[in-house]
């Protein structure tokens, strides 16, 4: 859904070939969520199919390029009329929350919290690290100054084929990227949070088992002590949608 | 990889408890750790796990109960009580939560005093001073006191007095604590920086995102290490990364 609406944004601002799109939609999002080109030109064939793109006419004018652009072997793409109302309403509505995405960690906890003899700290803790890891890669990665970075990154920003990369264009894309990266940064601050989160209560449910003097109930992991439906969903649903 | 320093920090088997008894407490147990030049280190762990312990230790302000550390190749509890005070003086520097700054002296002053009690004469004390202050990018502010400077300028002064004159090893425990998250980055830019210019540094932190700036971080939970990141990527390696 994602990479459908961003290429009929893309699409809004000029007709563009299938590789133009896709150097345009990792250029503008710093290359965090690559397609590849059968990718691009799957989903612009169903957007053709659902009548919000059409195929440029060969010879036809539809952008302020040149004919040396006849000589291109790939046919280039336009909005139609729906596809322009599409892109418009894009921008108009907010992207939905309500109902959460399939979380696999989300998932996996409070599966481990409710399994038998799964050592849920183990889980918490790996996961910590995991998340941890990513955090440090994405933070090193806002540090390096742009240059270098788009330097470093070399082919991915080399293109003279947008039309569009002119330095006050690359000053934006380095936001764009950057703002991308403060994304995901932020969500993996969350899902740490998160986790902390869960082994404090954890913690505490398996302590008040242990006072309540309640022999049949085990130190850790607290299977009696968490019901599934406090600890699990509740929880989840603030790490994906309250804290970001 | 990271090129790395030589090792200047390494913990071998500490372990440390209060107490004896019933009453026995193990701070640390059997842990293992090096820090190299060039390198941060991040600790983290749940209240009470023993993060200031560990730090206390490998600063020579507190001593295994067994095992053994050793500084830039000299190995602390091979020493007497004076030797060990001054290899920990001429070689460690600590940023505390609260900055211990003495209100009653500039900035300059607090950062020159530890030089001045190295021995080394007030003024070139003064342009060493100057120099750490003008590193950690606040040299205009060195005659200002402390309670005409904001938080985030007094930790720098901290960090500056930290790292004046031979001291390669910082140690910080909580030195992002009572600051807000902005001026909290500032300090993890200007610790990092003076790591990568040839320190070496132990950070003790609650928040993932300030831990997100070192090389790696350890996880320390009832004085065990738990687990670890490992050691960060390059940014090249990171670039070049395929997410899918
Ligand atoms: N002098 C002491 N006598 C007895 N116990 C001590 C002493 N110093 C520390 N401890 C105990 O050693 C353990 C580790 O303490 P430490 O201060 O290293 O924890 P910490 O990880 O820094 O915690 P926090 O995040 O709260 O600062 C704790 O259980 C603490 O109570
Ligand atoms: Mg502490």
């Amino acid at each position: 859904m994602s990479v459908r609406n961003g290429l009929v944004a893309l699409l809004a601002e000029q007709p563009m070939h299938g590789y133009q799109l896709r150097q345009e939609f990792e250029r503008r999002t710093g290359g965090t969520w690559p397609l590849n080109i059968g990718q691009v030109y799957t989903t612009v064939h169903r957007l053709v199919r659902d009548g919000l793109v059409e195929p440029v006419p060969q010879g036809g004018t539809g952008s302020t390029d040149d004919a040396s652009e006849d000589d291109a072997p790939f046919e280039r793409f336009r909005l139609t009329d729906a596809g322009r109302a599409a892109a418009t309403s894009w921008w108009a509505t907010p992207v939905e929350r309500g109902a959460p995405a399939r979380d696999e960690l989300a998932i996996k906890l409070a599966l481990a919290v409710t399994s038998p003899g799964v050592d849920v700290r183990g889980v918490i803790q790996r996961q910590r690290t995991e998340t941890l890891r990513s955090l440090r890669d994405f933070t090193r990665l806002k540090v390096t100054p742009d240059h270098r970075r788009a330097a470093l990154a070399g082919g991915g920003q080399a293109g003279d084929v947008g039309p569009v990369d002119t330095p006050v264009a690359d000053a934006r894309a380095d936001l764009a990227w950057s703002l991308v990266l403060d994304s995901l940064i932020f969500g993996a601050e969350a899902e740490i949070r998160w986790l902390d989160h869960v082994e404090a209560r954890l913690a505490r449910a398996s302590h008040e088992a242990a006072t309540l003097g309640s022999a049949a109930v085990p130190a850790v992991p607290p299977t009696d002590a968490a019901p599934p439906g406090r600890l699990g969903v509740p929880g989840a649903a603030s790490a994906s949608g309250a804290d970001r | 990889m990271t090129t790395l320093g030589p090792v200047l920090l390494r913990l071998a088997q500490v372990t440390r408890t209060h107490g004896h008894g019933e009453l026995t407490v193990h701070a640390l147990r059997s842990v293992d750790l090096e820090v190299r030049v060039g390198e941060l280190v991040a600790v983290m762990g749940p209240s009470g796990s023993g993060k200031s312990t560990l730090l206390n230790i490998a600063g020579g302000l507190d001593s295994p109960t067994s095992g053994t550390v050793s500084l830039a190749d000299a190995q602390l509890s091979g020493l007497d009580l004076k030797a060990r005070a001054r290899l920990r003086r001429r070689s460690v520097g600590y940023v505390f939560q609260d900055f211990n700054l003495i209100p009653a002296l500039t900035a300059a002053e607090n950062v020159s005093l530890p030089r001045e009690l190295d021995g080394v004469s007030t003024r070139p004390a003064r342009v060493e001073a100057l120099a750490a202050l003008a590193d950690v990018g606040i040299a205009e502010l060195a005659d200002r006191f402390p309670d005409e400077l904001s938080g985030g300028q007094q930790q720098r002064v901290a960090i500056a007095r930290a790292l004046v004159g031979p001291r390669r090893l910082v140690l910080a425990d909580e030195p992002t604590g009572a600051l807000d998250s902005v001026t909290g980055e500032d300090v993890m830019r200007v610790l990092r920086a003076r790591v990568d210019a040839g320190a070496a540094g132990l950070l003790v932190t609650h928040e993932a995102r300030f831990a997100a700036w070192a090389d790696r971080t350890v996880f320390l939970r009832d004085g065990v290490v738990v687990d670890s990141t490992g050691p960060r990527p390059d940014v090249e390696a990171l670039l070049t990364l395929d997410p899918a």
